[in-house]
């Protein structure tokens, strides 16, 4: 490759481009969720397609600002932003603002500053610096210890807000370990529990007791176990069974009222169009009303009169499936799944280990965020409140997810250099 | 590059898998699944009905019999209201404070953003203060107009009947087209007509938000409809003759058909006593209608087509008419009337000692001996033996003139009335055990024939076309286009030639001219009739009179029945003929005061349980003068005399025969 090449070829124009698409779809979609006969215009500084226009110009600036900067600077302020962010989470907590039940807001003038969405970025950059730290290996006990770490004590602050959203956000950096070296069993474990969890509350525990006893002895006979293969099988299930028992513990007592009926809502226990399955109800009518084509711009009925709840923030996605229909979906998701594929093939083409890290924490996150939102809104997955990339309105997590991106951008442009 | 090098491929992979996930349920949602677009037009589309002004009913002359008349619905959104003058607000629609909070608060409970209706069908006049103050005084407030039935003229409303909410089972029968609350004929031509005067409904598409608000119409209102007017029905009543039979029939029971015979068209359809049908419009119908139902003269009942009368002797032209037919008689044939026929050992008594009496005779002096002599040949015919046939052929010859089988006229819940069959007869007196002279209460109209005042008229239209009749109808045009059904422009052939008439006719002239019923007699037009007093078991006789006129080109035919009025002389026939010439002529020619004093009668009977009121004797009493004391003593003493010489009387009765009784009763020159 050219090492010559000066530095504004070297950008990544290519997810520049993804990201700017993203950014003109939200604009356009919180145009038409919040659409109003009496305020046509597109930019009207007292609507939130208005004030969302400012966020995305000063978005763009801040990215700008960041391919200006110098990527060793980067590496070296890892640890003083991760710092600043883990205190301004605490200060949250203190002189938060409580917004829908989330302390989670810092008032800053006419803005609002919502330091949970910096963690993710800062925290990307604290377990890049230290995973590509001499000597570091996930494998080891230790390490494994500290990047949990790094991983856990922003999770922790957010939960006490609490914002079980974002908290969920950052189990997704499981995917940088994995990349990075943890054991596959880490994920395949994950999996299973989730199964598990779903399964205990579906059905009746005893039953699911006497299934997995049975499945196991007929494992044990079948594939032929020695006595390492027994220990472990009889380790995985005394561990599935205390599990199984404490979901019903976890359930009851741990998590909250709305978040137990969103769940039961999900899993057809209970339901109530009228209460706690409302929303996703409503929500569900509104993209499959769309149908192929969508119902066309600004002539979405069920955004535009107000039946879907947050609909310009957490329910975005769905005036992009009444208006613009399967189609539109496709399109969306398909420029997200480019991105996601964008970022894993430039995180593999880094020379540092630093910048690899910390494109797969990008990734991860963002994946996360759209799974999450989309899943929710189609039903798939229990309401959690967290933005859809770069669509939702706000400006907060539009910052965030600009600086996430346009960091790895810069790392990216600098791959050929010198490595940090 | 590390050694996991290869997992990238694992984590690309679980990305690609989850968002095919997505994918795949998107298309479930959004292309299979048909349901959530049909959800969303439910959420945001509201069918809005808009009422058309129901049919007006106007008369023969076009002159309106029911119109309709503004009012308004006072509506409220509760969350609209903000505080105001509640008092001044209940005055000026008329309720008081604390049915107001009920209301508002029922209102409120269905719910806070859709508007629910406050007060009903406030007039014009109450809203036309209110109107300025709604706006800025009484937020969350408005007006819905709709329109209720008026009548002009508070006339004929047996004809139109009424209209109401449309119960349970009239919204099943509709096949939804009906909802709880919608108005719907109940009876008379509303209700015949339904159809027609309903009109046909608009509907509006509106979207409304998640609040219920509404937000403009669906697609421009490309596929709202416009409510069509319900169409105009020109009846055939004559409003004037309505109102003067309607006035005639004051404060008694019974009614009066009129039908043109030329076109079987109904001109007068008075049921009395009746009531005035704005009763049954307007915020009070349901007060009103519980009155009118426990009203012991029923005024609810439709007497032209639901009461049965023997016709009495009004009945004796068609018995002539039968009989010439089957030649048992010629005009010529006379029996000799004794004043009364012996009929077994049962005597039917004949009022006047005609002697000598043909058909002619027989008709204008009502003789009750030469009908029967005739029924008693007409049923003895074919032998004694097949009476059974004979009556069967009889009934049939009776009901080709409408008499005991339904006329269809357009109105609900009509009675066919009842000729009886030889069945009956077998109940009442045994298989095979009765013959001609059981039955002869049949010649003289009484037994057990029962009539609706309709047949009655009809089979007078007949006799005036000399042998047939329309269909009778009462409605001539729906909106502009006149009625040309068949039905109405054939002849129905009673089967009796047209040479029998005249000898029939003549008779019912003299009726008229010299008869039973010279009262009714209008100089100048030759009016054909027949009286009849109905014997009455629960009361005074039924008094009866049908007649045609003129005698040539006959314009109008008619059938009084006034019950409890005795003679078919004393008052259906001035009845009837002050309807003809008011219908002939435009006006009465008989001194008013006779007019009136018809008009002021009452001749209802006492209601069941009525006693007379009895005075309770006060001390003042007692102070009395001595001399009119002595009075009311020698008074009372002839009147126990009296009394004590018809007991004696009614004694001697019971043992003797029963001409005796006819002593004591008073001298009567009138027919049976």
């Amino acid at each position: 490759m050219n090492n010559q090449r000066s530095f504004f070829f070297n950008v990544d124009w290519l997810t520049v481009l993804i990201y700017l698409a993203l950014c003109t779809i939200g604009w356009f979609n919180i145009h038409a969720a919040v659409f109003d006969e009496t305020h046509p215009s597109l930019i009207d500084l007292d609507t939130n397609y208005g004030k969302q226009f400012i966020f995305i110009i000063s978005a763009v600036v801040l990215g700008s600002v960041i391919l200006l900067l110098d990527s060793r600077f980067i590496s070296g302020l890892a640890p003083v932003v991760y710092v600043t962010t883990v205190l301004l989470l605490m200060v949250v907590l203190v002189v938060g603002k409580n917004v829908g039940g989330n302390q989670a807001w810092i008032p800053l003038g006419s803005f609002r500053l919502q330091p949970s969405e910096f963690a993710k970025f800062s925290t990307c950059l604290l377990l890049a610096r230290y995973l590509s730290g001499v000597n570091v290996r996930i494998t080891e006990f230790k390490s494994f210890l500290m990047a949990a770490g790094i991983i856990a004590l922003p999770m922790l602050l957010i939960m006490l807000q609490p914002d079980t959203g974002s908290t969920l956000v950052f189990c997704s950096l499981i995917f940088v370990l994995y990349r990075e070296g943890l054991s596959p069993y880490f994920l395949i474990i994950a999996g299973l529990l989730i199964a598990l969890f779903v399964l205990s509350l579906l059905f009746n525990q005893l039953y699911l007791i006497g299934i997995l006893i049975i499945l196991s002895v007929a494992a044990a006979f079948l594939l032929r176990l020695r006595r390492e293969g027994l220990v472990a099988l009889a380790g995985g299930l005394i561990i599935s069974i205390a599990f199984i028992f404490s979901v019903n513990f976890l359930y009851n007592n741990v998590l909250q009222p709305h978040q137990k009926s969103r769940i039961d809502e999900l899993l057809g226990i209970k339901t109530d169009l009228r209460g706690a399955g409302y929303n996703v109800n409503q929500s569900k009518i509104a993209i499959g009303s769309g149908k192929l084509w969508g119902k066309g711009y600004l002539q979405g009925t069920q955004t535009k009169y107000a039946f879907v709840p947050a609909q310009s923030t957490d329910f975005i996605f769905c005036t992009v499936g009444e208006e613009w229909g399967f189609a539109g979906s496709i399109v969306v998701i398909g420029l997200f799944m480019f991105l996601l594929l964008r970022i894993i093939i430039m995180a593999e083409r880094q020379r540092s280990p630093f910048s690899r890290v910390y494109g797969y924490g990008v990734a991860s996150i963002i994946f996360f965020h759209v799974i999450i939102n989309i899943g929710m809104t189609i039903g798939l997955v229990p309401v959690i409140g967290i933005p859809l990339p770069f669509i939702s309105y706000g400006g907060s997590s539009l910052w965030s997810f600009t600086i996430l991106l346009f960091i790895l951008i810069k790392l990216d442009s600098n791959r050929l250099g010198h490595v940090l | 590059m590390n050694n996991y090098f290869e997992r990238r491929y694992v984590i690309t992979g679980i990305f690609i898998t989850i968002a095919v996930i997505l994918l795949a349920r998107l298309f479930y949602i959004q292309i299979v699944d048909d349901r959530y677009a049909m959800l969303a037009k439910y959420n945001v589309q509201r069918k809005i009905i808009d009422f058309p002004a129901r049919g007006v009913i106007l008369d023969r002359n076009e002159k309106p019999l029911v119109q309709n008349l503004q009012v308004y619905d006072i509506m409220v959104t509760p969350k609209e209201v903000q505080p105001f003058d509640t008092l001044e607000f209940c005055r000026l629609i008329g309720i008081d404070k604390a049915g107001f909070d009920k209301r508002l608060d029922k209102a409120r409970k269905y719910s806070p953003y859709r508007a629910s209706i406050l007060e009903k069908q406030i007039s014009v006049q109450q809203y036309a203060p209110l109107q300025e103050r709604m706006q800025d005084e009484f937020k969350g407030f408005f007006a819905q107009p709709r329109t209720i039935r008026t009548y002009p003229d508070s006339t004929a409303a047996h004809f139109l009947g009424y209209i109401g909410e449309a119960n349970d089972a009239a919204i099943q029968k509709s096949g939804g087209y009906y909802r709880p609350g919608d108005y719907i004929g109940i009876s008379g031509v509303e209700k015949s007509f339904e159809s027609v005067l309903r009109g046909q409904r608009g509907i509006k598409t509106l979207m409304v938000d998640s609040r219920n608000t509404q937000k403009g119409s669906f697609a421009n209102g490309a596929f709202d409809t416009a409510a069509v007017a319900g169409e105009r029905l020109i009846s055939s009543l004559d409003i004037r003759l309505q109102k003067l039979g309607e006035k005639l029939m004051t404060n008694k029971i019974g009614s009066i058909v009129a039908i043109e015979p030329a076109t079987g068209e109904i001109l007068a359809f008075v049921s009395s006593p009746s009531y005035d049908p704005n009763l049954m419009a307007g915020r009070q119908r349901g007060n009103n209608y519980a009155k009118l139902a426990k009203d012991p003269y029923k005024p609810l009942l439709d007497r032209p087509i639901q009461a049965g009368y023997p016709p009495g002797s009004s009945f004796k032209p068609l018995d002539g008419l039968i009989a010439l037919q089957e030649g048992i008689i010629t005009p010529q044939t006379t029996f000799f009337c004794p004043h009364f026929y012996q009929a077994g050992n049962r005597r039917v008594k004949c009022e006047h000692f005609d002697g000598v009496t043909d058909l002619r005779k027989a008709i204008a002096q009502s003789c009750n001996t030469y009908f029967c002599y005739v029924f008693d040949k007409l049923m003895n015919a074919k032998g004694p033996k097949n009476i059974r046939t004979t009556l069967v052929d009889w009934k049939e010859k009776v009901n080709k003139f409408g008499f005991g089988t339904k006329l269809d006229v357009e109105l609900p819940y009509e009675r066919k009335g009842y000729v009886p069959k030889p069945e009956f007869y077998d109940k009442a007196f045994g298989n095979k055990r009765w013959r001609s002279s059981s039955i002869i209460s049949l010649a003289i109209g009484q037994g057990e024939l029962q009539s609706t005042p309709l047949q009655l008229a009809n089979i007078e239209a007949t006799i005036a076309n000399r042998g047939f009749y329309y269909k009778p109808h009462l409605i001539k045009a729906i909106g502009d286009k006149k009625i040309t059904k068949t039905e109405y422009t054939t002849k129905i052939n009673v089967g009796i030639d047209t040479v029998y008439f005249q000898p029939v006719i003549d008779g019912m002239q003299d009726v008229v001219d010299h008869g039973t019923a010279v009262q009714a007699r209008i100089p100048g037009i030759t009016m054909c009739g027949k009286t009849g007093t109905v014997q009455n078991n629960h009361g005074k006789n039924h008094s009866v009179f049908v007649a045609f006129a003129p005698r040539n080109n006959p314009k109008i035919a008619i059938a009084v029945i006034v019950e409890n009025g005795g003679y078919g002389s004393s008052w259906a026939a001035p009845i009837a003929s002050y309807l003809v010439e008011t219908y002939l002529r435009g006006t009465i020619t008989k001194p008013k005061a006779e007019v009136n004093y018809i008009i002021n009668a009452n001749l209802l009977p006492p209601p069941p349980g009525w006693k007379p009121p009895v005075r309770k004797l006060s001390h003042k009493d007692s102070l009395r003068r001595d001399s009119i004391r002595k009075d009311s003593i020698k008074k009372l003493k002839s009147d126990t005399a009296k009394r004590i010489e018809l007991k004696s009387a009614g004694k001697k009765k019971a043992t003797d025969s029963t001409s005796k009784l006819l002593a004591y009763q008073p001298k009567r020159k009138e027919d049976e």
